[in-house]
């Protein structure tokens, strides 16, 4: 089996979350891997990112550049060119900077490229037995990635389960080996979003509210449990027509298109001109008082208690755990 | 016998015989007149053709009810009487105006035929007719400048407020009124005083005032008087007329054209160019109103035409819920496009051909936010027509490719699929299945014959809530013994707010599968209880058999004794009907649907204000649903405010659009549990006897 | 200023289940209506725009088979100058990496000083963009959701979490693959489509392009499609309300309903 590496994402000193799902990815193409992880910034305070990492990865490639100031995907992978072996396999967590990075990576490598990777159901020899998602997660799919000249596999953030592991790896510095760092794209600045204005478009929990809410002054019941679960807050047409929320935070057809994980629907029927703005097949909880609401039939589970009542029950809970 | 006082055709001013300026004044008068006339003309002679010549019959009946009776002003009753005072006494009183500016050169002339006694009577009406006409304008102008109606106002985004043109021609009609009646009151007072056989004031007129006034003022002053008021009369006059085509009172000129040429049918929509057959429209260059001059020519004289009386705005549901929409700056920035770009003076100001009217005299929004509810155009008192210009502007913007995000959706799914929200076509027809036990429906898509072929449409098929409606029309047909199937999968949808929202060549798409698969199934009638439905059907499309709404049907079928149904419950329910807009004012559909509520002994129903003609749209049908106006509130809420008002707690539709808003309006209104919605079909289905 | 927009053809699930076929090897594509990929459709709305502004001409590009000129045509009808359609049997069955490889061939073969392509597509892996760009050794960058045009550079952004943006001077030539929301597409109507319906759209296959069948061939295969494992409606938590929290919360954790 090629040796397998794992891209670091790493921010303000810490390690993203995916750093350690990817070795246990890693671990489900080869139980025995000891994959090496590549951790690139700037000089300062990389080390210490290093050593976090050296708590999961046996191996820690350090590379350290001035021109990742800015964690730039046309630099980094100008220098994965030249640090990396031909045959590798790297991993990367799917996020918009291994969107960037990963699939021109593999065409320089001239290896195989998969991306959005839901599970990993081991390796055949060369090929990696791995399974995607296609049209919004309403169909999965069983995918050979034959990665005998090495592969480059993006995987979804948050489906491979961390795991407790210390390694006490050893940290390798292969700054020397980056290169020549010059592209024709500069990095110019970050423009931050406006404050307070949420994108329920990227949200992957929310928590909706609906009619239910009855009040405008019960708008708050949700915002609670938003906070506890650490969601953000949506809602349905009627919410917004009271003028009750921002458009921006509007879930449906005439509103908002969301793809979260997870979709906690609360005091909302469920018409289908609401529905249609949720797509990529969340687990979604129903919770209304109307025990015939539509919403229940689209729902994984459903709830029929009043959501005045039921959510700040539900907020304290949470909030106790 | 000299004669009492010196006509104008005789007076002498310093040695000048003011004769003179007597032919002078209409001389300039009417080549000024007849110079702005034709800079008017400038736009419509070259604007999109339009068929208008077509029925004089039924032009000549509109003109004589509308224009000459007057007949719409009364619906609102202060400013209907107002106006009706004002027109008849212009009517009556052009012919005195007439004889006026000739009798300033032309001493003793008659105008033909009001010579002798007609003379004489039509003497007593002009007098009686100019006092009208003063206090008319009297109160009218107290009106405008002290009470100030609300739909008179001018929302700050349209421009400044219209009053002062207002009352400033008041004042016009008005210097006339007592110049005239001065004229002749001096001559009179001067007759009097020498003892000369003096012409007859009608008692109480304003020219019998003047004259008790005048009958001890010195002969000279009488003179003087005489000649002022002439000259004054006369030049207002000609300033009057030159003064009309440069505003609102344009409409003193062009209504009774405007009438003539209106619209004699409702619930259609004009050709996209008139002369093109639908088979040629793909040779087009360009389609909709994009520019000014592709506005047909009538929609130009509407423009001229608008009175700024503010009465369709007043009915615009979309303006009452604070869309940016108001039909009356529809009109009337329009009327000031032509004004300022064929100037009096000056050349055209023609625009390049990139040029736009929307995002420069219309915005996108203003036009979208027509629910072609019609009430504008029926509130009119000239005939004006907004819904064929608002679907020429929607063209233009379609073929532009200015489609809101949420319209261009459904729009797609209705190209791919024949239903806006895109659902498969097979399962069109799934809602039989629940009623499949009590009534099975023939598919007539698999063959099966029926002598009637019920209409479903999508949102009836497709809509989970408003299935019911369709599963409601079912029972209640085999109730009444109706042989009846659906198309199913070949039914797309009727396409009847894709052509009011301006895709005309997916409307005519869907219009041709439907005719086929209609025409294919045998049926001798269609029935349906979707109000689009059946206006498309029954307006929009070609060659069909007869097309009857589910309410003339079922209403047949009770006067026939087929369908028995039971009497109220007692349950102290109080109903309302709403009228839905595409069966009552696009098709005049009012009777059946509230003779079939009243087949129900016992069933009390109260009408609410605003009812049958005046119904006030609920939100608007069709891609409606899809599209995101800006507005302060709902319309169905006004509506459901309405119905409480009106005393009733049932609100009954014949619509699945208006079922859609009326039942969201209830909850937004936080009105459950003391109003609730039911459609026609619905409560005639609880109540049929089996 | 050339542009070239690389588009693909996709079955339009928005609003339909998608269900497999009985052979559990694809989805069921009998009652499927096919549409440009909607986040193609930005980036030719996107290219239109910039022409408008800066001058030039835009064509639209496609893999397919014969069907796939449909969305070439709405493309065009949209307002792009020139489509192209690449098609050969060899072509079927080609991977992300594959179609990359046809469209360099096709790049080569004109002189574009911008290439666009969505961002990602329904049934893809959002790779198509970034291969192309490496193997034309240009700069590349992916969701971008603003361009401005200055010249031989571009200043594009790139949406990144939380709604902020990523700003970056790119020298042209370059490919960028762009996300939802950069702009508000224009309508295609039917009489747009109806316009362009005669219009040739020359097609290109593998000899055209100067590729043989090994350039194409897969390295990564789908082997079928086959339903995540969802159940039936809603699973109705009953009982009092200190169990039902009990039991939601369990499961929200499990789905990463809790941070």
């Amino acid at each position: 089996m090629a040796q397998l590496f794992a891209y670091i994402l790493h921010k303000d000193g810490e390690l993203d979350d995916s750093a350690m799902e990817l070795l246990a990815a890693a671990k489900k193409i080869d139980a025995g891997a000891n994959p090496t992880a590549i951790v690139a910034g700037a000089p300062d305070g990389l080390d210490d990112v290093c050593n976090k990492a050296a708590a999961g990865y046996s191996e820690v490639w350090k590379v350290a550049s001035d021109a990742l100031a800015y964690p730039d995907a046309e630099i980094t992978r100008k220098i994965l060119v030249n640090i990396l072996p031909a045959d590798g396999i790297v991993l990367l967590s799917h996020e918009h900077f291994a969107m960037d990075l990963a699939p021109g990576l593999s065409v320089k490598l001239d290896s195989a490229f998969a991306a959005d990777v839901v599970d990993i159901e081991g390796a055949d020899g060369d090929t990696l037995k791995l399974v995607r998602q296609a049209y919004g997660g309403a169909v999965s799919a069983h995918v050979d990635c034959d990665a005998s000249a090495g592969a480059v596999l993006t995987l979804r953030p948050g489906v491979f389960a961390a795991e407790d592991v210390s390694a006490g790896g050893t940290v390798v510095d292969k700054s020397g080996e980056a290169g020549d760092t010059a592209t024709a794209r500069k990095f110019i600045e970050i423009v931050e979003a406006e404050a307070g204005d949420v994108d329920i478009t990227k949200s992957e929990v929310l928590v909706s509210v609906g009619r239910g809410v009855e009040d405008e002054d019960n708008i708050e019941v949700a915002f609670d449990l938003a906070k506890a679960m650490g969601a953000d807050v949506s809602c349905s047409r009627p919410i917004v027509d009271a003028k009750w929320m921002a458009k921006a935070r509007q879930v449906g057809t005439s509103g908002q298109t969301v793809k979260p994980k997870v979709y906690l629907a609360c005091g909302i029927s469920g018409s289908f001109q609401h529905m249609g703005g949720i797509k990529g097949n969340p687990f979604i909880v129903a919770i209304n008082k109307n025990a015939k609401a539509p919403i229940f039939q689209v729902a994984d589970v459903g709830i029929v208690a009043d959501i005045l009542e039921f959510l700040p029950d539900l907020t304290e809970k949470i909030e106790e755990a | 016998m000299e004669p009492a006082l010196l006509s104008p055709a005789h007076y002498k001013f310093f040695h000048i015989p003011v004769a003179l300026f007597a032919v002078l004044i209409p001389l300039v008068g009417t080549a000024a007149f007849v110079f702005i006339m034709k800079r008017r003309l400038d736009p419509m002679l070259t604007a999109a053709p339009d068929s208008r010549w077509d029925r004089i019959l039924g032009r000549v009946i509109k003109v004589l009810k509308i224009w000459l009776a007057q007949w719409r002003q009364p619906r609102y009753m202060t400013a209907g009487v107002l106006h009706i005072i004002i027109f008849a006494g212009f009517l009556i009183l052009s012919v005195r105006s007439t004889t006026l500016v000739f009798l300033g050169f032309w001493d003793g002339f008659v105008f033909p035929g009001f010579g002798g006694a007609a003379g004489h009577v039509y003497a007593v009406l002009k007098d009686y007719a100019a006092t009208a006409v003063l206090l008319a304008c009297c109160v009218a102008a107290v009106r405008r400048g002290i009470f100030k109606p609300e739909r008179y106002a001018v929302p700050k985004r349209y421009g400044k407020d219209h009053t002062g043109e207002a009352v400033f021609v008041l004042a016009l009609i008005a210097t006339l009124m007592i110049s005239e009646s001065l004229f002749e009151a001096s001559l009179v007072a001067a007759q009097i005083q020498q003892l000369q056989p003096a012409e007859f004031l009608a008692p109480g007129s304003l020219a019998w005032i003047f004259r008790n006034m005048l009958v001890d003022t010195p002969i000279t002053q009488l003179q003087s008087l005489h000649i002022g008021a002439y000259f004054v009369h006369d030049i207002t006059f000609f300033f009057f007329l030159c003064f009309l085509p440069l505003g609102k009172h344009f409409h003193v000129i062009t209504s009774l054209f405007n009438v003539f040429f209106m619209r004699l049918e409702r619930g259609n929509i004009k050709p996209v160019l008139h002369g093109v057959a639908d088979d040629q429209l793909d040779d087009l260059e360009s389609f909709g109103v994009k520019q000014y001059q592709d506005f047909t020519w009538k929609h130009v004289l509407d423009f001229y035409s608008c009175a700024d009386c503010g009465r369709c705005s007043d009915h615009c549901p979309a303006n009452a819920v604070k869309r940016p929409l108001s039909p009356r700056f529809i009109s009337i920035k329009g009327r000031d496009y032509a004004f300022n770009h064929f100037p009096l003076l000056g050349a055209d100001q023609t625009k390049d051909d990139e040029y736009r009217l929307i995002g420069d005299v219309y915005d996108e929004d203003e036009i979208w936010s027509c629910t072609t509810c019609g009430a504008c155009e029926q509130e009119c008192p000239l005939g004006i027509e907004y819904i064929d210009k608002i679907v020429d502007l929607r063209r233009g913007m379609v073929e532009d490719g200015n489609v809101p995000q949420s319209l261009q959706k459904p729009l797609r799914a209705l190209e791919k699929r024949g239903n806006p929200w895109g659902k498969v076509e097979k399962k069109r027809s799934a809602w039989v299945k629940a009623v499949a036990e009590e009534c099975p429906v023939k598919l007539l898509e698999k063959g099966a014959e029926a002598e009637t072929l019920y209409f479903v449409d999508s949102i009836s098929s497709y809509d989970d809530r408003m299935q019911e409606i369709a599963q409601a029309t079912a029972k209640t047909l085999d109730a009444a013994g109706v042989d009846f199937g659906i198309l199913g999968k070949d039914e797309k949808d009727s396409g009847h707010d894709v052509r009011r929202f301006g895709e005309e060549m997916l409307f005519q798409d869907l219009r041709a599968q439907n005719t086929d698969a209609i025409l294919e199934s045998g049926a001798r009638q269609i029935v349906t209880a979707d109000p689009h439905a059946y206006n498309c059907l029954k307006n929009d499309y070609d060659g069909l058999p007869p097309v009857r709404h589910i309410s003339e049907v079922l209403l047949e079928k009770i006067k026939k004794g087929v369908l028995k149904l039971s009497a109220a419950n007692g349950d102290g329910k109080v109903y309302t009907y709403h009228d839905p807009c595409y069966l009552g004012r696009h098709n005049s559909l009012y009777e059946a649907p509230r003779k079939l509520l009243d087949a129900i002994s016992g069933l009390e129903r109260v009408e609410m204000l605003q009812n049958r003609d005046r119904s006030f749209c609920c939100g608007g049908g069709g891609l409606m649903l899809f599209y995101e106006p800006e507005e302060e509130q709902r319309m169905g809420v006004l509506r459901v405010q309405m119905a409480a008002a009106a005393g009733a707690n049932v609100i009954v539709t014949a619509c699945p659009f208006c079922l859609v808003n009326m039942e969201d309006a209830i909850k937004v209104a936080g009105m459950e549990g003391k109003l609730e919605a039911i459609d026609l079909c619905e409560l005639v289905d609880r109540h049929t006897v089996a | 200023m050339e542009i070239l927009v690389c588009v693909k053809r996709v079955p339009d699930t928005s609003e339909n289940e998608i269900e497999l076929n009985s052979a559990g090897n694809d989805i069921e594509r009998d009652d499927l209506v096919y549409s440009v990929n909607e986040w193609d459709n930005y980036a030719v709305e996107e290219a239109l725009q910039i022409v408008d502004k800066a001058g030039g001409s835009v064509t639209v590009v496609t893999v397919g088979d014969d069907e796939s000129e449909e969305v070439l045509r709405r493309e065009m009808a949209m307002g792009a100058d020139k489509g192209i359609l690449l098609s050969d049997d060899a072509f079927e069955g080609a991977d992300g990496r594959g179609i990359a490889t046809i469209l360099k061939a096709a790049v080569d073969q004109g002189s574009y000083d911008l290439i666009l392509t969505g961002a990602q597509a329904d049934d893809g892996a959002a790779q198509v963009g970034g291969m192309l760009a490496a193997m034309l050794d240009v700069p590349y960058a992916s969701l971008v959701n603003k361009i401005d045009v200055n010249g031989d550079k571009i200043t594009v952004g790139r949406e990144i979490e939380g709604g902020n943006q990523e700003m970056h001077e790119i020298a042209l030539p370059c490919v960028l693959s762009i996300q939802t929301g950069i702009n508000e597409p224009r309508y295609v109507g039917i009489r747009g489509i109806r316009k362009v319906a005669s219009v040739e759209i020359p097609t290109l296959g593998a000899g055209d392009l100067g590729l043989d069948a090994g350039a194409v061939a897969a390295k990564v295969k789908r082997l079928d499609y086959f339903l995540p494992d969802m159940g039936e409606g809603a699973e109705m938590l009953e009982g009092d309300t200190d169990e039902i929290i009990e039991k939601l919360i369990e499961m929200l954790k499990a789905k990463g309903g809790l941070k």
